[in-house]
């Protein structure tokens, strides 16, 4: 077994983390994968006019910047958990995470 | 198409080497641990780390390959962009944190965190080695394609510099050295890349593009046909004589070679039209000389390529758009038509090997849909089968970057998961404005007549060309030092697979800490010497889609492995020695048995691959995903006796 290359204080909202991560990944594949059949169900549809651009260069542009958005509410979040969950239990600050390396 | 070489071009290229070789040199001091070397002792700063991300991330497939590939096939190159991008969502929301609580210096660290078995050991180092050697070979590819035009030396000498340069880099100063050269080879590109979307805003769209008045329009010629019966045509120009007749693709293409004063030459018949269309041709000899347009490379009878031939605006037709803006120049394209030009490659004249490069007016609106490369469109004659490839590589692109080894080992140069975390966003952040920008560059270089139809890896160099050679120098020495980059890192993965997975861990290399980074520094060497030698091999084929394979093989062998890792906790080493093995297997196999590597690497086109599709994840991901699961549930007994049984002497210890 090997250590993590640091040390670091013990993660109390790492499971909301992972259940917000899980939801976020969810979401964004669904969007994703609507993309996808799209192009290959109906190419012609992405084709119809949007304004200058059109449905395939509005939905390829929304999901770039959409998972940046979601990447910022993301840490947004993160961060407010972390600070909240660190206050809620002061005792367990300076405890080096084992998870994953007993 | 014959390149000049310019000094100043050559100056800049020179003074970016230089920074980066005083960057190792500045950092060689901080390599002197195996914690120094693979991960910059963990002490880079998020921000910093972010931006370097991008420099590791944004690679010759995304700069040159993406752009090259919308400015020869429109929308459909654009999907890279999106599918690169959006695997980021994976690295961030479940990749990041999680692994960089559980590694030390690789992913294979990683994996076998909790189970400390060595078949995991052996077999995620092999994953590891392998993507890295398949993203390896378009990175050196595109090298080989860049010095052609800058420095005016041959492929080879290309591949084997940045080999050198990237040898020197990593056994200098290792982690430290390539993050600061990513760092800021990712923060120039994203600004150069918006002036150059600035400049081709600027320039707007024009019938008959000059390069800003450096480079004459060339405008191809077109002969009326006074007759044609299927076999022989007879020309309304009593100057041209026929030469021959050459009807290919069961007569649905015609080519005709003709003669004026002396000069031979191939033109396309449009029969309905009767009209022949001016082509230009790359003909190989049987003494090895290839003739461009008839002549010698030098001579420079081989033309860029390019252009609208209608331009709409505010309902006239006009010859110049002006100005345009992020709108309206797609609107411009949009709206009007532009002239693509098709390649076929089969036609034999007497002993000669006839390439032939063709116009092909093709409406706006159909070109900025997808169709155009991916066969995903079944009024064109896309079949349900070309669908699922297509699927299939979308796939790959998102699962496949959060599984990358080079990816993945730049969550331990920063301090802690928060910092991991953090500087995903700023990643995802400066690529994802990154890709927006390809769009618009590829598009600029599809109608700015600065296509090199031998090579579309040079399309945004040759881009930046048309608008000096100032930006040419800057924008081809950012993407020399975007090949530096991405190949630096790929090259610390592979020497932490060799020599910290494999030397150290598996075969228990007795070493201290010394001897750990001298392994290191020969395996970056050994490692070098083998991508120089494949970029050589693999010299001509477009770099983004040979980077598919690697995202394949990734999204495969090791992104199942690491979600069930964390996700399901009857994960158990075998099921994850399993998944690695089929994954990898599987995804490897169908791209070697491929009809596209039939085609382009083994050069055999009339043999059929009885693999219906190129792009393997769309079965391998599910099937490894599958193994790990039956195989971790067969062997939950077995897995409880061994984790008692390394319970023991630590409990004892």
């Amino acid at each position: 077994m090997h250590e993590p290359s640091s040390n670091w204080t013990k993660d109390h909202a790492a499971s909301i983390k992972r259940v917000l991560g899980l939801w976020f990944v969810t979401l964004y594949s669904i969007i994703y994968a609507g993309f996808v059949v799209i192009n290959v169900v109906s190419p012609s549809f992405m084709a119809v006019d949007v304004g200058s651009f059109n449905v395939a260069i509005v939905y390829g542009f929304l999901l770039i910047i959409f998972a940046i958005f979601l990447a910022a509410i993301y840490n947004h979040i993160c961060t407010h958990a972390e600070e909240v969950m660190t206050t809620l239990r002061p005792g367990d600050e300076t405890e080096a995470l084992k998870e994953g390396h007993s | 198409m014959n390149y000049s070489v310019s000094p100043w071009a050559i100056a800049i290229f020179c003074s970016f080497v230089i920074t980066v070789l005083a960057i190792s040199y500045h950092f060689a001091r901080s390599a002197k641990s195996a914690s120094g070397f693979y991960t910059a002792g963990g002490n880079i700063h998020w921000s910093v780390n972010g931006i370097a991300f991008a420099g590791d991330y944004l690679s010759a497939a995304s700069f040159l390959g993406i752009c090259g590939m919308i400015a020869f096939s429109g929308y459909d190159g654009f999907l890279y962009s999106v599918g690169y991008l959006a695997g980021w969502v994976v690295a961030m929301f479940v990749v990041a944190e999680p692994i960089k609580r559980l590694g030390k210096y690789t992913f294979t660290d990683a994996l076998n965190a909790k189970f400390n078995s060595r078949g995991i050991q052996l077999a995620a180092a092999i994953s590891t080695l392998l993507v890295s050697i398949f993203y390896l070979i378009p990175q050196m590819v595109g090298a080989g394609s860049l010095v052609t035009p800058l420095l005016g030396l041959p492929h080879e000498f290309g591949v084997i510099m940045v080999g050198t340069l990237v040898i020197i880099i990593v056994a200098t100063a290792g982690m430290a050295s390539t993050t600061y050269v990513q760092f800021l080879k990712g923060g120039l590109l994203l600004i150069f890349s918006l002036v150059l979307v600035f400049l081709i805003m600027s320039r707007g769209v024009s019938t008959k593009p000059d390069q800003g008045g450096d480079v004459p329009f060339r405008d191809f010629q077109t002969i009326k046909a006074a007759s044609w019966d299927g076999q022989t045509i007879v020309l309304a120009d009593s100057g041209y004589s026929v030469a021959g007749v050459f009807p290919e693709n069961s007569g649905k293409l015609v080519f005709v070679k003709l003669v004026k004063n002396g000069q031979s030459s191939f033109w396309k018949l449009d029969p309905a039209e009767m009209l022949l269309e001016e082509t230009q041709t790359i003909s190989a000899r049987p003494d090895g000389i290839k003739l461009y347009n008839g002549e010698t490379k030098d001579k420079g009878k081989f033309y860029q390529v390019g252009h609208m031939s209608r331009i709409v605006k505010n309902g006239q037709e006009v010859q110049k758009s002006g100005t345009t803006d992020f709108f309206s120049f797609i609107k411009t394209i949009k709206d009007g038509t532009v002239v693509r030009w098709l390649k076929f490659a089969g036609l034999k004249d007497g002993d000669d090997k006839v390439t032939v490069y063709y116009q092909q007016p093709i409406e706006g609106k159909e070109l900025l849909k997808p169709g155009v490369k991916f066969k995903v469109d079944s009024a064109r004659g896309a079949t349900t089968a070309n669908k699922i490839d297509f699927i299939s590589l979308m796939i790959a692109l998102f699962f496949g970057t959060a599984a990358l080894p080079h990816v993945l080992i730049r969550y331990y140069t920063v301090p802690n998961p928060a910092s991991a975390r953090k500087s995903t966003i700023v990643a995802i952040a400066a690529i994802g404005l990154f890709y927006l920008l390809t769009l618009y560059m590829g598009l600029g270089a599809m109608v700015n007549g600065v296509l090199d139809l031998t090579n579309d890896n040079m399309s945004a160099p040759l881009l930046a060309k048309s608008f000096g050679v100032t930006v040419f120098a800057i924008i081809s020495a950012l993407a020399f030092a975007t090949v530096l980059g991405t190949v630096s890192g790929l090259i610390i993965a592979s020497s932490g697979a060799v020599a910290h997975d494999l030397a150290d861990k598996f075969f228990k290399v007795k070493m201290d800490e010394k001897r750990k980074v001298l392994w290191g520094k020969l395996s970056a060497v050994g490692v070098g010497i083998i991508a120089m030698a494949l970029g050589i091999l693999f010299k001509g084929m477009n770099v983004s889609y040979l980077v598919g394979w690697a995202f394949a093989v990734a999204a495969s062998a090791n992104l199942p492995t690491i979600a069930m890792i964390l996700f399901w906790k009857k994960t158990t080493s075998r099921g994850v020695l399993a998944s690695i093995l089929v994954g990898l297997g599987s995804a490897l196999g169908m791209i070697l048995l491929s009809q596209e590597t039939f085609n382009e690497v083994y050069h055999i086109p009339h043999v059929k691959s009885l693999i219906p599709f190129n792009n393997p994840a769309i079965i391998s991901v599910p099937l490894s995903f599958l193994t790990l699961v039956i195989v971790s549930l067969l062997t939950q007994r077995q897995e409880a006796a061994r984790q008692s049984r390394n319970e023991i002497p630590e409990g004892k210890a």
